[in-house]
């Protein structure tokens, strides 16, 4: 168990916490401004990244397909909220369960209708293909660290939205009186629009540079969905920083468990069956960590809600 | 509303809307379920072996489906999870065969456990295994509520996908194949109606199990504390182990399910435990009519007659059943069985 490697792993952790904090703060914040459950929101991250593909392969320029990737994710999301969405808010969360679990089907199954089952090919940018350097000496691509830096700044960006500005002052009213900014003179209608709109445009950026690194293809939003569910429940749904500590500690854990845990139990049993029990073991992992702590803290770590 | 003294079995509601045999809700749910097994007996004499597996299918994931539905419908827990009982019972179906198949043993400490063929063996492990994982996964889970609940059981099943996915011993990913249908003494179950009343029987039992149960002063207790649990607890009825059984009662009887799934299929794999069908199950419940005692029945005919037939023209039938289901939660909350049988007398 070399530094070297350990400090890869962190930094791989962090690249899959800055990714699911992308994911978790659209989810967390339509669950706080208007108490909607979305799991649709996986397939604003296929939506981004097949939009990114498309348009990178077409024009040749990563940059172009990456605003494409955004601007469909928060044009579908827009849309989305627009014609299915707004009618659920005041529904019990099982039709809203119900719904957005169609909305999954229709997406996936529409996507596989317009672009066939086999997956896209999405490269990274050329002028982002070299390799770092990190302390320990070992090498490191150029561009999981800027997915890294487009996380951090995404999340600062954020925090300065909700905090600073007159959007962000709305939002968090609507989380703590719905009603009463409505009565103040706010078009809760266009706010809540708003607001999927931006969640589901972090989603498409999400799918668009993790479809750099892995494939684009239907279904690919799924795991991230599930894995942002459990960030968020850890974090105490509806708040943000619940979010980002809990994407951290998400991507760390479940980094450095598929690493670490085989060669553990290496220590001490044979490697066929170390290696085996190491896997499935850490595949739980995650699971374990939020059972634990909702054993302890039912509403999560930051609970921003009753 | 009567209060809950230790008389009073039902409230007095329930009474008055009995189904009678000859009244709209009850001729409608006698034809389903002499539907569901004449159909097959017919196909049978006709030589539609392929039929009657499908009548299987259909009975088996409506059995799954009344598991489900005690828990969200009656119980108000909406659970979406339940594809880790499902795939554990045919974990179980497919392991205990695997090893009797190999007459190695299923465990060697702290006794050596052989594997076995015989259902009811098979039934009463994975009943007992899936009661045992829902008393630890519901005891966690129903500290929370709402969405939290939601999202929790999710989480845990997918825990359980994974670890089914990421453990090589039993076909990993791959899956398990059951070379030779599991036996019942005296009975032939690779014949395919023997198999299809053998799963009807189950399905029935299953349906008789939860219609016992909610007229029972249990049941009064689980209604309660899904319409207002404060005013159980003022009872002096504590609401958390009512529902808790009825997690647990509601997880043995979709394991069940799976077990008899699995010797359908003759296969066990990571699918029958992935959240997809946790999703398509409540799908099944919702489309039938959620709370109803032949909401599930319902439900599970009309989403395998969708899957075979649709699936039949297009093999996007998917993109159907998503827009079908989006217009039945925006549009009509009752379900198939509300626009056949009338509105249930709670809603």
């Amino acid at each position: 168990m070399s530094v070297t490697l350990l400090i890869e792993q962190l930094i791989n952790g962090l690249q899959l916490g800055t990714m699911l904090f992308l994911m978790a703060s659209g989810l967390t914040l339509v669950f706080g401004v208007m108490g909607l459950i979305n799991l649709a929101h996986g397939s604003f991250y296929m939506v981004g990244a097949y939009a990114t593909a498309v348009v990178s392969a077409a024009s040749g320029s990563f940059l172009l397909g990456l605003a494409a990737g955004v601007i469909a994710a928060a044009a579908t999301g827009a849309l989305v909220e627009l014609i299915v969405i707004r009618r659920l808010y005041h529904r019990p969360h099982l039709d809203q369960v119900l719904a957005t679990f169609a909305l999954i089907l229709i997406f996936s199954e529409g996507t596989r209708w317009l672009f066939g089952s086999s997956p896209l090919w999405l490269n990274p940018p050329e002028w982002l293909n070299g390799f770092a350097t990190l302390p320990g000496g070992a090498r490191y691509p150029i561009y999981r660290l800027v997915i890294i830096g487009v996380g951090i700044a995404v999340a600062i960006a954020l925090y300065v939205v909700i905090s600073r500005t007159r959007l962000g002052m709305r939002i968090r009213a609507g989380e703590s009186d719905r009603e009463m900014i409505g009565a103040l003179g706010v078009n809760i209608a266009k706010l809540y629009t708003l607001v999927f709109a931006m969640g589901a445009a972090l989603a498409g950026l999400a799918g668009a540079m993790v479809g750099a690194l892995q494939s684009v293809q239907v279904g690919m939003g799924e795991p991230v969905l599930i894995l942002a569910f459990v960030v968020i429940v850890i974090g105490g749904i509806g708040s943000i920083k619940g979010a980002l500590f809990g994407a951290i500690l998400v991507g760390v854990v479940d980094t450095l468990g598929r690493v670490y845990l085989p060669a553990l139990f290496n220590n001490f049993m044979p490697a066929s069956e170390a290696t085996a029990i190491g896997a499935a073991l850490a595949a739980m992992l995650i699971y374990i960590l939020m059972a634990v702590i909702l054993a302890f803290k039912p509403k999560g770590l930051f609970a921003a809600h009753d | 509303m009567t209060n809950l003294d230790s008389s009073s079995t039902a409230e007095p509601g329930v009474a008055q809307h009995r189904a009678r045999w000859h009244d709209r809700k009850g001729l409608v749910q006698i034809a389903l379920l002499a539907g569901l097994l004449l159909v097959p007996i017919g196909l049978h004499l006709l030589g539609h072996v392929y039929y009657v597996n499908l009548a299987s299918k259909v009975t088996l994931i409506a059995m799954a489906a009344v598991g489900l539905n005690l828990a969200i419908g009656y119980g108000g827990m909406v659970s979406f999870g339940h594809a880790a009982y499902f795939g554990l019972g045919g974990y179980v179906a497919g392991i205990s065969a695997y090893h009797a198949f190999d007459a190695t043993a299923l465990i060697t400490w702290p006794v050596s456990i052989p594997g076995s063929d015989n259902m009811l063996v098979i039934w009463l492990a994975a009943i007992v295994l899936c009661g045992l994982l829902a008393l630890a996964i519901g005891a966690i889970s129903l500290r929370t509520t709402g969405v939290y609940f939601i999202m929790i059981t999710l989480a845990f099943a997918q825990m359980v996908y994974y670890f089914a996915n990421s453990w090589p011993s039993y076909g990993g990913e791959d899956g398990l194949p059951i070379y030779l249908r599991n036996g019942l003494p005296g009975l032939d179950t690779n014949d395919a109606l023997t198999f299809f009343l053998i799963s009807f029987a189950g399905l029935v039992l299953a349906m008789a199990i939860t219609s016992r149960l909610m007229k029972s002063r249990f049941g009064a207790a689980l209604t309660m504390a899904r319409l207002n649990d404060t005013r159980l607890a003022t009872a002096g009825i504590n609401p958390y182990p009512i529902r808790l059984a009825a997690f647990v009662i509601s997880a043995m009887i979709t394991g069940l399910a799976g077990a008899l799934y699995a010797d359908l299929n003759g296969f066990v794999s990571p699918s029958m435990l992935s959240w997809h069908f946790s999703g398509e199950l409540m799908v099944i419940v919702i489309l039938g009519g959620v709370g109803r005692l032949y909401g599930p029945l319902a439900g599970a005919v009309l989403f395998v007659m969708m899957e075979t037939l649709l699936g039949g023209l297009t093999e996007y039938w998917q993109l159907f059943l998503g827009l079908l289901l989006l217009v039945v939660v925006l549009f009509a909350k009752h379900g198939v069985m509300g626009w056949l049988a009338g509105r249930e007398h709670d809603e």
